[in-house]
């Protein structure tokens, strides 16, 4: 059973819920699974979402409204007119604004107990790991391969849970990487397609819906590894197509040959991962094969 | 036995989430599943015919690479998972 609670990354002062509080998470409160323990728990939980996007939305609005007390998220876009069709944290008055500013604005209305941390950064080898040390759990929810091989092997080094979801027109998975006992996104791909050939804006598009889908189970499963309760999707990858409404599931396993979490890693803090750059966005994406368009 | 096209690939298969195909091996059901879909080839195998390295095939629920790959003998009632690796989230 993996459970993030016993070892909070920066040990926390004691939290406490004030009357106003009691109040909000009532709903929690009476459950026995989350009950005030587990609700100080929340409380006392740093969250990192990377994207605050069409997955990062969701999760990070669920988040903050189950009072998950520190909210970091990591951005560096503008809100666009195309994104309003999912990236459901942003409006049509926040076009033109930073997606931290008015993710934060609206995380603040729906839950001002929250604190939320902006990094207004591109993530990169060395920023990684420094900022995953202070948080607990980390929810990637990120739109291309570069930055999620990085976010994967950045928990694996620091020891955090990687909360992983990803989407394609009407179809997404999820997982749990990156706990002690299970597989990382490495050990179910060790590599990413060859670099220059993934485009992280191809047509192809994604159902508005299915974010939110995918987004909710990442901010269960963060839920569930804060409580320490239930079976989070570790060793298990969960397939969610929409189009048929069907979810399947895939066991995962841990590969001794993994090169970040295997037993001979050549992904180490020392020789950290291999410079990172946001892909460039290519439009010819015609000749490629399918499997090789991604959308952002 | 039954093959799930993942969405990125039906366009080459028809436009089917799953296609019937004979095999007695992983090896052959995508044998089978490509001859009767000459555009999945490519998307599946490299020039010199390995499977791609962010394409992952499941039989049943398990991952054929801790099977004996694509040798893995597979029955008929079989379901075979084709998962290619997707990055989307914004």
């Amino acid at each position: 059973m993996a459970t993030i609670a016993e070892k909070p990354a920066v040990a926390p002062a004691t939290p406490t819920l004030n009357k106003d509080e009691i109040l909000r998470y009532s709903r929690h409160l009476i459950m026995p699974e989350v009950g005030m323990d587990g609700q100080l728990k929340l409380k006392a939980a740093k969250v990192l979402c990377i994207g605050a996007g069409g997955l990062g939305s969701p999760a990070g609005l669920y988040l903050a409204a189950a009072g998950v007390g520190t909210l970091g998220i990591v951005d560096f876009d503008v809100v666009d007119f195309t994104n309003l069709q999912r990236q459901i944290v942003h409006s049509t008055s926040d076009v033109g604004r930073k997606k931290l500013d008015s993710a934060e604005d609206t995380i603040r209305e729906i839950n001002p107990f929250v604190e939320v941390k902006k990094f207004e950064t591109l993530l990169n080898s060395e920023n990684a790991l420094q900022l995953f040390r202070d948080f607990d759990v980390i929810v990637d929810g990120t739109d291309n391969f570069p930055t999620r091989y990085l976010v994967n092997d950045a928990c694996v080094l620091t020891g955090k849970p990687n909360v992983y979801g990803s989407i394609f027109r009407f179809e997404g998975q999820a997982s749990v990487f990156a706990t002690k006992e299970g597989p990382c996104y490495r050990c179910l791909y060790p590599e990413p397609p060859p670099p220059g050939l993934v485009p992280s804006c191809a047509e192809g598009g994604v159902l508005g819906i299915l974010p939110g889908l995918v987004g909710v189970i990442q901010a269960t499963e963060v839920v569930k590894l804060i409580l320490g309760t239930g079976d989070p999707l570790i060793g298990r990858l969960l397939l969610v197509d929409a189009l048929g409404m069907k979810f399947r599931e895939l066991k995962l396993r841990k590969n001794p040959e993994c090169p970040v979490c295997g037993t001979h890693p050549t992904v180490t803090t020392r020789s950290p991962m291999p410079p990172l750059r946001r892909e460039p966005h290519h439009h010819r994406t015609d000749r490629l094969p399918a499997i090789l368009r991604h959308t952002r | 036995m039954k093959i799930h096209i993942p969405t990125p690939l039906r366009q080459y298969a028809g436009k089917n989430s799953t296609v019937e195909v004979k095999g007695g091996t992983v090896a052959e059901a995508l044998a089978n599943l490509t001859a009767q879909y000459g555009d999945l080839r490519r998307h599946l195998y490299t020039d010199d015919g390995k499977l791609r390295a962010f394409v992952n095939v499941y039989l049943n629920d398990e991952d054929i690479r801790y099977l004996q790959k694509e040798n893995t003998p597979t029955k008929e009632g079989d379901s075979l998972s084709i998962v290619p690796s997707i990055a989307g989230g914004l």
